[in-house]
């Protein structure tokens, strides 16, 4: 796609081209080019897996700010419910909600509680008849992106339903109208406090295709201090939490799928075990099952590469802040039947396949025997010393690049050292 | 008309844990290709079905993915203890896995009746005690 925006960028200073990242970026988007990572737009999801990776901290995500909130008359926050799960002791996500209002934002809305709208939903379109099960979650946009570029054949078996963050964006702002009728749209700021970039790219790039709402995409990891600051424990707070056991559990891997009661589901968490099982998908090697919860990042969003805490304590901390909280604190009108036509999207973002070598089928051909030719004329240590992250990567970019000879240090070695 | 392209897998019987690999890489060479998703979804599940049967009833075997302008063709030899009756075989439901297979989630007796489905014409040569040749195509045009 022309002119993707990423948040996942190189800082070139620090790079000292290492190739760490080169070896775990899960879709081959990175090469080293003159002895500094290069990231190819085009196949970079914004996964943050370089970011984990990287030892020299050389592999940063960007995102919005706090103080880009200022354009707004009224600021509204959504905190991810991976928020909560930052906090030691935290036994009341009360505290949590007073603390960003005491920080300048003038109401919360959590994300929590736009997730268990979008649990029912769920439900309820799983039992529409026609669909095609099993549906896969839409929630985490590095999944949809991955599928768009490598998996596309499951492109549709997307659930075309806005994420539980822009359903709360559209709520909130619904909201903040009714209850503040001298403010004006445009006026009402919506923030979304972010566990990871892929969020901060799905608002940058789609904002029109989706019609998004949310308006700002700061890191959770830019509000944690100025929290912990604001948040005192002496202190008479506000009930404002809405959400229950359901809302809060989406912060998890199977959080989301649990709340799809009894329907059979099957979640993944961690990019390569989302890549193994969109595999399987493909290869019809699943069991029956109605629902797929993927998640990027391990653990889920609380391993997002922009909060504070390891995911798996910040999991356990989950576990026990949920344990008093009601199973569910809202659901869809009484009556309703149906799922409200705002929540889903009618097109999803732009068909990326992985691109074809050649601009023919039989151009194509030639170039992948050029490719396999080059292969086996490779070492097939999959060292990385040439830039690319594999043999098979390397003789790639060679055929793609027009040229007929691999350009490879080892080979070269080799040669030298048999005096040829 | 361009050469046919051939990509050849040696599936390893001794490694389950590798059985289905063969199919990622076809998956991948297909894509790069540009053929059209819903193709490479069934060149993808035969090849996986006909690779896993490999893995499980015969020890291991060869695979051998050839692509012309016209058609994808898969062809999966073996030299495992052939089919006896190919025709129950292809019944749906029809198995000869162990319990200890099962348990894996295999032997459902649908992988040569989903190769028939997923592939334009499917053809199998075998004999006892020497091996199991499966050939299947899948039309471009
Ligand atoms: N390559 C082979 N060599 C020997 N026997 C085979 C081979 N492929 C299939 N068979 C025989 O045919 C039967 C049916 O195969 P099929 O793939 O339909 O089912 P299955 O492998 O038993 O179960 P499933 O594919 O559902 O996991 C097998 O149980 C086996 O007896
Ligand atoms: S963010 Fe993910 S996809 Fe993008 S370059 Fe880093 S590892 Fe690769
Ligand atoms: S798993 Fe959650 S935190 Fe990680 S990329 Fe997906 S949506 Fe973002
Ligand atoms: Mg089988």
């Amino acid at each position: 796609m022309e002119g993707y925006r990423h948040s996942v960028l190189l800082d070139k200073d620090k790079c000292t081209g290492c190739t760490t990242c080169l070896q775990h970026c899960p879709t081959e988007a990175i090469r080293i080019v003159d002895g500094k990572a290069r990231i190819d737009s085009d196949r970079c999801i914004d996964c943050g897996e370089c970011i984990r990776r990287c030892p020299h901290q050389a592999k940063k995500a960007s995102a919005g700010s706090l103080e880009n909130m200022q354009r707004f008359r009224y600021k509204i926050a959504l905190p991810a419910p991976s928020l909560y799960a930052q906090f030691d002791n935290l036994d009341d996500i009360d505290y949590v909600l007073n603390g960003l209002k005491k920080i300048g934002f003038d109401e919360v809305f959590e994300v929590s509680k736009a997730a268990e709208f979008v649990s029912e939903y769920t439900r309820r379109y799983i039992r529409t008849e026609g669909i095609r099960l099993p549906v896969i979650s839409s929630a985490c946009p590095v999944v949809v992106r991955l599928i768009n570029l490598l998996f596309p054949s499951l492109s549709e078996s997307i659930i075309h339903l806005h994420p539980p963050v822009e359903v709360a964006a559209r709520m909130a702002k619904k909201r903040a109208m009714e209850a503040h009728p001298e403010l004006k749209e445009e006026e009402i700021g919506v923030c979304f406090i972010s566990p990871c970039p892929g969020k901060v790219s799905y608002v940058s790039n789609y904002k029109e295709l989706y019609d998004l709402h949310i308006d700002e995409v700061v890191p959770i990891s830019d509000v944690y201090f100025l929290l912990i600051n604001a948040m005192k424990r002496e202190e008479a707070i506000e009930s404002l939490s809405e959400s229950g056991m359901i809302g809060v559990g989406w912060a998890s891997s199977g959080g989301e799928s649990t709340a799809i009661l009894n329907e059979g589901y099957l979640a993944a968490d961690g990019i390569d075990n989302v890549i193994r099982v969109l595999n399987q998908i493909e290869d019809g090697n699943i069991p029956p099952v109605n629902f797929i919860e993927l998640n990027a990042c391990p653990g889920g969003c609380v391993g997002g590469v922009m909060t504070v805490q390891n995911p798996f304590i910040s999991k356990s901390r989950l576990q026990s802040l949920r344990r008093y909280l009601p199973v569910s604190m809202n659901r869809m009108p009484e009556g309703e039947r149906y799922i409200p036509q705002e929540a889903f999207f009618n097109k999803i973002e732009e068909f990326a396949p992985e691109r074809r070598l050649g601009s023919s089928m039989a151009e194509s051909m030639r170039m992948m025997s050029d490719i396999q030719r080059l292969k086996n004329m490779l070492p097939g240590i999959d060292c990385g010393a040439c830039g690319a992250p594999t043999c098979r990567a390397h003789a790639e970019d060679i055929v793609r690049a027009g040229g007929q000879e691999p350009d490879c240090p080892i080979l070269k070695a080799r040669m030298l050292s048999e005096g040829k | 008309m361009s050469e046919p392209l051939v990509f050849h897998y040696d599936v390893d019987g001794s490694d389950f844990t590798s059985a289905g690999q063969a199919s990622v890489f076809v998956k991948r060479n297909l894509r790069q290709l540009g053929l059209d998703p819903e193709i490479i979804r069934r060149v993808s599940i035969a090849m996986y079905e006909g690779e896993i049967n490999m893995v499980i009833h015969a020890e291991g075997g060869e695979a051998d993915v050839i692509v012309t302008e016209d058609a994808v063709e898969i062809v999966l030899k073996d030299h495992g203890p052939g089919i006896a009756d190919v025709e129950k075989a292809m019944q749906e439901g029809y198995s000869t896995a162990t319990s200890s297979i099962q348990s894996l989630g295999f032997g459902a007796g649908m992988g040569l009746p989903n190769m028939k489905r997923y592939s334009d014409e499917m053809q199998i040569d075998t004999e006892l005690g020497v091996g199991t040749t499966v050939r299947m195509k899948i039309r471009l045009t």
